[in-house]
């Protein structure tokens, strides 16, 4: 059996390289896939414990989180499209009008 | 029903007027302002003729009657009706107000019928009305106050009439600012007066004076010197007298019903009204007196090297108003008010004389391109010359009745040198009076050729005829001549007496009392010990007489038989220099006074406020968009900098934990 401390690690991995990709890149789309990256380590980490626990609310809140997730690729897909629209990049060093 | 009821309609006709033509001149035409103009004040005129007539059946020996419109202030204690109120001495002031001021209202429709802003006018000097009534009628501190300065307002409004031009604005401009300082004055008083007594009624405080005040006390000092500056501002009497002569600049009407028959006498009734007060305060009666000598002497002085028809009768009235405050000062408050009527009588006619010859002449006001006039106007110059005998004090008219009453008090009430100073004045009155008569209508003429002189419509000439005919017989009040007996000092007793009697009992009483030194009391009895003495007293009329003969026959020595005598003397002489530059009073306060206030305006406009107030202000709202302007950094507008900001934050926290 794979120990807890395997799992927290492969998913504190995850996170770091989601984080690492949300700060460094720069196309709206990959920032994205990273933060959806972080999203899935996190539920690594609640489906670990719930085995090493043998409780199941681990899994329940697990759903909740893809939901969520699933919920918000919609959403965030939807306004990458309408900035799309009004300016032809993806870049989002170019995307800096929200500013004073 | 009782007559006084009627009182309030006395003002509020004028207001009506005024009312009317001021918001809808424009839209009903020149006549029908005309005749708004006119009714308010003819209809308080008979409405003050009423209420004249039942004064005289008015029981001895009660207080006379008061209108009380509402109760105005309340406050605590203090307590202040808009009242009005029915004495003698008020019903003279209206006779002179209403009746003056409707003959001059007439007079105006023919002057000034060529105005375009003719509704603005008459909106005007209805108010002035109004404002002027309303000073004589009320019965307490406050109401006259209202009035005293509505008629300050309606006098800045008219001099500035003609408000295209600069100087009329600039005119305008100071008889404002003068009186203001009188007018501050008056209110310290009234301050005073309140705290003194707690009410501002004049049947109160005047009942009330000789007891709550002790005789020559700092506190009746310092009240009626306060009331009597603000007196000297509004009659323009040394120091605060200049704006008089530059008021000229308004419409000649203006200058004859405001500048000469009404507001500037409204001083001489203000002391008149507090008689009892000044009782108290010999201090300020000798100050007074010195005042108004001196300034009856001084202007009359400038009066005689004038060449501006107007300004020579507004230095004129300048020092008729210092006899009447020379009479106050020497307690014969009759005396003043005689003079206040009569000087209105001939001075307003010589107003409006003047105004005639300006309109008949094309607006011009230099004696020296007059001259020979005579003949052009034909009423005018008869009304003015009547006026002028008036005015000089020559027997049987009526200035000779109420200036020889002035200065036969002036020596038994007073003093030689103020009688000296009252006589000299007379002679030099008499001197340019008639310098003014024969520079302008006798002599070769000098009449620019392009001018047509032409005597003035009727509407001119009538009210012209009506005045000087009151300024010839005017002097019957006073009769029959002789001190304490005559008409109107019988009218004005029950007000005026009473307040002595009670002065004279309670200052008699304070040196049983307290062994004060009263001269008060020692000069009353001494008063009415001389005052018998008719042959003194006709000695002084010969005598007054003669010194207004001698002037009359010195101008025309200079001005008739030898005409080129003034100019040669008065060549190269610093002393006529002097003279003709005003004693370079105004020079002089534009130098003391007008010029480091305006230094001292720039320098807290431009320092203190421009640099201090402002620097403040702008300071606070430089210093907060300098932390705006870090804070906003941190705005950039690139998503993965606030992601990375929300790192740190998480790590900083979680270390922290």
């Amino acid at each position: 059996m794979v120990p807890l401390t395997h799992y927290l690690i492969l998913s504190a991995t995850l996170f770091s390289i989601g984080v690492l990709g949300v700060l460094v890149r720069r196309n709206a789309i990959v920032v994205f896939m990273c933060i959806e990256i972080m999203l899935n380590a996190v539920n690594i980490t609640l489906i670990a414990f719930d085995r090493y626990l043998n409780q199941h609310d681990g899994q329940i809140f697990s759903f909740m989180v893809i939901c969520v997730a699933g919920a918000e690729v919609s959403v965030g897909l939807a306004i990458v499209i309408a900035l799309f629209r009004n300016k032809p990049t993806v870049n989002l060093d170019e995307l800096n009008l929200m500013k004073w | 029903m009782s007559f006084v009821n009627l009182a309030f309609l006395v003002p509020l006709f004028p207001l009506i007027g005024s009312i009317i033509n001021g918001f809808f001149g424009l839209k009903i035409g020149k006549d029908r302002v005309s005749w708004v103009a006119c009714a308010g004040p003819v209809l308080s005129f008979v409405v003050t003729l009423i209420l004249l007539v039942s004064i005289f059946f008015h029981p001895e020996g009660t207080p006379y009657p008061e209108q009380s419109l509402f109760t105005w202030i309340s406050a605590g204690d203090f307590v202040v009706d808009f009242g009005l109120q029915i004495d003698p001495l008020s019903l003279v002031m209206m006779m002179v107000v209403t009746g003056v001021g409707s003959i001059i209202h007439i007079y105006s429709i023919g002057y000034m019928y060529k105005e375009y802003s003719y509704y603005r006018y008459f909106a005007y000097l209805n108010l002035f009305l109004f404002s002027m009534l309303l000073l004589v009628m009320g019965n307490n501190f406050l109401v006259m106050f209202i009035g005293w300065e509505g008629v300050g307002l309606c006098s800045y409004f008219l001099i500035g009439y003609y408000f295209e031009k600069k100087s009329a604005c600039d005119a305008g401009v100071k008889a404002f600012i003068v009186n203001r300082i009188g007018d501050f004055a008056f209110l310290l008083a009234i301050f005073g007066i309140f705290k003194m007594f707690g009410t501002l009624d004049f049947s109160t405080v005047m009942a009330a004076a000789p007891t709550t005040l002790i005789y020559d006390s700092e506190a009746a000092t310092l009240i009626t010197l306060a009331l009597f500056i603000g007196a000297t501002g509004k009659s323009a009497q040394i120091p605060l007298y200049t704006w008089l002569p530059d008021a000229m600049e308004g419409p000649t009407p203006v200058s004859a019903l405001i500048h000469a028959a009404t507001m500037v006498t409204a001083g001489v009734y203000m002391v008149v009204r507090c008689s009892a007060l000044f009782n108290m305060a010999p201090l300020t009666m000798m100050i007074i007196a010195l005042v108004g000598g001196g300034t009856a002497l001084f202007a009359a002085t400038i009066g005689t090297c004038q060449y501006d028809i107007k300004r020579v009768l507004a230095y004129s009235t300048i020092s008729q108003i210092g006899y009447m405050f020379l009479a106050c000062g020497v307690g014969a408050y009759t005396a003043a008010i005689f003079h206040l009527v009569t000087h209105a009588f001939f001075k307003a006619c010589l107003f409006l004389g003047a105004g005639s010859i300006i309109h008949g002449m094309n607006n011009e006001q230099d004696i020296r391109k007059m001259g020979g006039l005579k003949d052009h106007f034909p009423i005018t110059y008869v009304t003015f010359v009547i006026s002028t005998i008036a005015i000089a004090g020559i027997f049987p008219f009526s200035g000779f009745f109420s200036k020889d009453e002035i200065l036969y008090h002036a020596l038994m009430d007073g003093n030689v040198i103020y009688w000296g100073m009252g006589i000299s004045g007379a002679f030099i009155t008499a001197f340019y009076m008639f310098r003014l008569v024969f520079m302008t209508f006798h002599g070769p003429s000098h009449v620019d050729p392009q001018v047509h002189p032409h005597e003035s419509p009727m509407a001119m000439t009538l009210p012209l005829i009506i005045l000087a005919f009151l300024a010839l017989i005017g002097g019957l009040l006073g009769i029959p001549l002789f001190h304490g007996w005559h008409l109107l000092h019988n009218f004005l007793a029950p007000v005026l007496a009473f307040d002595l009697e009670t002065a004279l009992h309670a200052s008699e009483r304070m040196l049983a009392e307290h062994g004060h030194h009263t001269s008060f009391a020692e000069v009353l009895h001494q008063a009415q010990r001389t005052s018998h003495n008719i042959w003194l007293e006709i000695t002084l009329m010969l005598f007054s007489i003669g010194v207004a003969l001698a002037g009359i026959a010195t101008a025309w020595f200079f001005y008739i038989k030898k005409p080129e005598l003034p100019g040669k003397l008065s060549k190269g002489q610093w002393g006529f220099d002097l003279v003709q530059n005003k004693y370079y009073i105004d020079e002089l306060i534009d130098e003391a006074i007008v010029k480091p206030i305006v230094k001292g305006s720039d320098l807290l406009w431009r320092q203190a406020d421009a640099r201090g107030v402002d620097g403040v202000v702008n300071g606070v709202a430089q210093t907060i968009s300098l932390f705006s302007k870090i804070a906003r950094s941190f705005q950039s507008g690139f998503v993965r900098n606030y992601a990375m900001f929300m790192v740190v934050g998480f790590i900083i926290l979680l270390i922290l934990i």
